[in-house]
């Protein structure tokens, strides 16, 4: 099973972009977005030394809600400070310690964090340990800290690292 | 009805990504400006494209869903972006309001938030 | 009631291409000029799905993929160069 499909993940997200793509559904385009989705992974398996394991797939459904919420709570936020104006905006470069490990989701913990409010995270510290986030307006950095690690960190962790070590 | 909801979406769309340009030209410092297209002028480009989808799936009768594609695209390109050109700013010392991580080094580091300034890649 | 909320969304995102334009020029540094490309190049794609829902054309949309392809890997080729001063290694 895993020597012949082993990215099965991957395999669907391919098929499912190739329809979006055509924009069509027939059982034509059905077949090539599958044979296409067979195939990429062989292609680019370089990058993907691990297959993806998601292990809570609930978690990860009610992870995506909070995010779509936030991304929209996010853009309100920033377009009122910008609205506000510059003088009112107390800027500030924040230290996130991480406590993820996987490569997939430290990238999905800094992307998450660009999109919510306030903050857009700006450097990966080397040994991936710490995530520099800059908050627009703030003047309590422990709770931007609080609320990232609590609100996108813990599910993340839930998700891609439950029993990894 | 339909037409409600689409003047609603594009002019929401329109108006977001109106103040993420206006974020840019009117902050103050990079870091700032940064927040302005990654997440206003992002959301207000999902809202037009989604227009666009509602639109095309109306008018041709058939469920249009590519437009999707680049909604998708959009939202996953973007904070890679404002995280690069953060990453390329803090290696050139682009002037910040806020102290950065490199001027906060200089005084002994508080417990816990020991930082390394070498940008590394 | 579209055909008057399009001319509206017109003007919002011709402003908006101005305000970058002007950040465009005035810069101060490299990565505000990047920025502002970055902020163009999606507020191209505003204008291009607008005008696909005004003149009823579903072609603009292929042009408006194009542009978000071509734009993030300008973007990403920009900041590889201002990180390295180098593109490709």
């Amino acid at each position: 099973m895993r020597r012949f499909l082993p990215h099965p993940l991957l395999t669907l997200t391919l098929i499912i972009l190739w329809l979006l793509l055509v924009n069509q559904l027939s059982a034509g385009h059905l077949v090539l977005g599958a044979l296409l989705g067979w195939l990429i992974p062989f292609a680019t398996s370089g990058f993907w030394p691990e297959a993806i394991r998601i292990r809570h797939p609930l978690t990860l459904l009610h992870y995506l809600v909070i995010f779509l919420y936030d991304i929209v709570r996010g853009s309100f936020h920033v377009a009122y400070l910008i609205l506000l104006g510059p003088a009112r905006l107390r800027p500030a470069f924040v230290q996130v310690p991480v406590a993820l490990k996987t490569e997939l989701a430290i990238s999905l913990l800094a992307n998450t964090i660009s999109l919510t409010p306030g903050t857009v995270s700006v450097l990966l510290s080397e040994d991936k340990r710490t995530l520099i986030v800059h908050t627009l307006d703030t003047d309590d950095a422990e709770a931007v800290v609080a609320d990232i690690k609590q609100r996108y960190e813990a599910p993340l962790k839930k998700i891609f690292e439950e029993g990894v070590e | 009805m339909i037409d409600i909801l689409l003047s609603f979406l594009i002019l929401t769309g329109a108006i977001f990504t109106f103040i993420g340009s206006l974020g840019l030209a009117r902050l103050r410092d990079f870091y700032s400006r940064l927040h302005g297209p990654t997440k206003a002028t992002t959301l207000g480009v999902g809202c037009l494209l989604i227009a666009s989808a509602v639109y095309f799936s109306v008018r041709d009768e058939g469920i249009s869903l590519h437009e999707v594609l680049v909604t998708l695209f959009l939202f996953i390109t973007a904070p890679v972006s404002a995280h690069l050109l953060g990453k390329a700013a803090l290696h050139l010392k682009v002037k910040s309001l806020a102290a950065t991580p490199e001027q906060e080094n200089d005084t002994p580091p508080s417990p816990g938030q020991v930082f390394r300034p070498t940008v590394h890649d | 009631m579209l055909m008057t909320v399009i001319p509206i969304a017109y003007a919002l995102v011709s402003l908006a291409f101005l305000l970058s334009f002007w950040r465009l020029i005035i810069g101060p540094d490299a990565p505000d000029r990047i920025l502002a490309l970055d902020t163009l190049y999606v507020n191209t794609l505003a204008l291009l799905v607008l005008l696909g829902i005004h003149l009823g054309n579903a072609i603009y949309f292929e042009a408006a993929l194009l542009i978000a392809m071509m734009g993030f890997v300008g973007t990403i080729a920009l900041c590889k160069y201002l990180l390295r001063g180098d593109i490709i290694e």
